[in-house]
């Protein structure tokens, strides 16, 4: 099981981290942040996310800040 | 019980956010750059050099010294830092428009002089700051602002291959080409990266890595789009590998 921390003012929502998310659990929000940007928003129901950390290592505005395994 | 595995490096300022288009190249290597000064432990003893460029604003979010220089110059910069301040690493963050085209001259020289310097060159294929226009590794029919019709070699020639060629300066200590296409080549781009930090580090000798770099707005692509690009055309053209490792005898 795993987790991340998305900061939402850094995200430009290139959506990079929802293609290579191998568990597909990175969307773009419905809400804007202050640039006007979909942000990207993690959502994980049934606990799926492997905390491999692929999003953070392919995200080019590192905003995706923490992620965590358990 | 939960464990941190992975945390934005310390080396980016908290509130020191990039500059660059979405999904722009350059985020990805300059983190990997802050990530491996932690795992290294060298943020006070780092000078950084930065370049004429979209990255020419490496203080904005790095917490490391910089020290800023004209275009295609920086490894002359860095050469008279290291020479003065030995104990110090030092490397230069450039374009292939500022290392291998305008600056191609220093980045020859330096090689060749065995600078015990770290030079990272992002190549996009393109003069990304004035807008897109041709570079000097800008592909054979590639479209740019100079090239409207694609790269046409009979009338301004060929790419050039950069690593191909640093590689055989005899200055040079560790040359390599990475790609940060996907997941596997940005681990792989980090690995390779290290090696030519560990060159410096350990007083070895001049090192240059060439990561070819995504840039979606001048090639008028989605991010996700321009990592395949990278992949299915670039990579054809400039590929990925290590061309000099002299501390590696089977290295090709
Ligand atoms: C002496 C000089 N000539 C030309 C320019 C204009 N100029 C600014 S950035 C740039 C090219 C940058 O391309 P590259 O190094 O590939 O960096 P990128 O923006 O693609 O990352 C040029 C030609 C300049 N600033 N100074
Ligand atoms: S840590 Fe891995 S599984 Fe979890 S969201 Fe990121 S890429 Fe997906
Ligand atoms: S990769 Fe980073 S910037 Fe791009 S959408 Fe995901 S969190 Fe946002
Ligand atoms: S123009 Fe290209 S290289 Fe420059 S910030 Fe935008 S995507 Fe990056
Ligand atoms: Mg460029």
């Amino acid at each position: 099981m795993g987790r991340i921390v998305i900061d939402k003012e850094s995200c430009k929502g290139c959506s990079i981290c929802m293609e290579v998310c191998p568990k597909h659990l990175i969307h773009p929000s419905s809400e804007t942040n202050a640039h006007g940007v979909n942000f990207a928003e993690f959502k994980d129901a049934k606990n799926e996310c492997l905390g491999c950390a692929i999003c953070a290592h392919s995200c080019p505005d590192a905003a995706i800040t923490e992620v965590y395994k358990s | 019980m939960e464990t941190l595995v992975y945390k934005k490096p310390e080396c980016l300022k908290k509130d020191g956010k990039f500059t660059f288009c979405p999904g722009c190249g350059h985020g990805v290597v300059l983190r990997m750059i802050a990530e491996l000064i932690d795992e290294f432990g060298i943020q006070g003893d780092t000078i950084a050099i930065s370049s004429v460029g979209c990255s020419i604003f490496l203080e904005k979010f790095y917490d490391l010294d910089v020290a800023g220089a004209s275009h295609g110059r920086s490894p002359s910069v860095a050469t008279g830092i290291k020479r003065s301040l030995p104990g110090k690493f030092v490397f230069t963050y450039q374009g292939d428009g500022d290392a291998l085209t305008i600056g191609l001259n220093e980045t020859i020289h330096t090689a060749s002089r065995g600078e015990k310097i770290t030079t990272i060159c992002i190549n996009n294929t393109n003069f990304g700051m004035t807008g897109g226009q041709a570079s000097a590794t800008t592909l054979v029919g590639q479209v740019t602002k100079t090239t409207p019709t694609g790269r046409n070699p009979e009338y301004v020639g060929y790419p050039i291959h950069a690593a191909e060629m640093v590689a055989k300066c005899d200055g040079a200590a560790f040359v390599a080409r990475v790609s940060i296409c996907s997941p596997a080549s940005i681990k792989k781009a980090k690995e390779i990266l290290k090696k030519a930090f560990e060159m410096q580090i350990k007083g070895i000798g001049y090192s240059f890595v060439e990561v070819l770099a995504t840039c979606p707005t001048n090639w008028g692509m989605s991010p996700v789009d321009s990592m395949k690009h990278i992949k299915d055309d670039i990579e054809k053209v400039h590929p990925t590998g290590i061309f000099k490792d002299i501390t590696q005898t089977e290295a090709r």
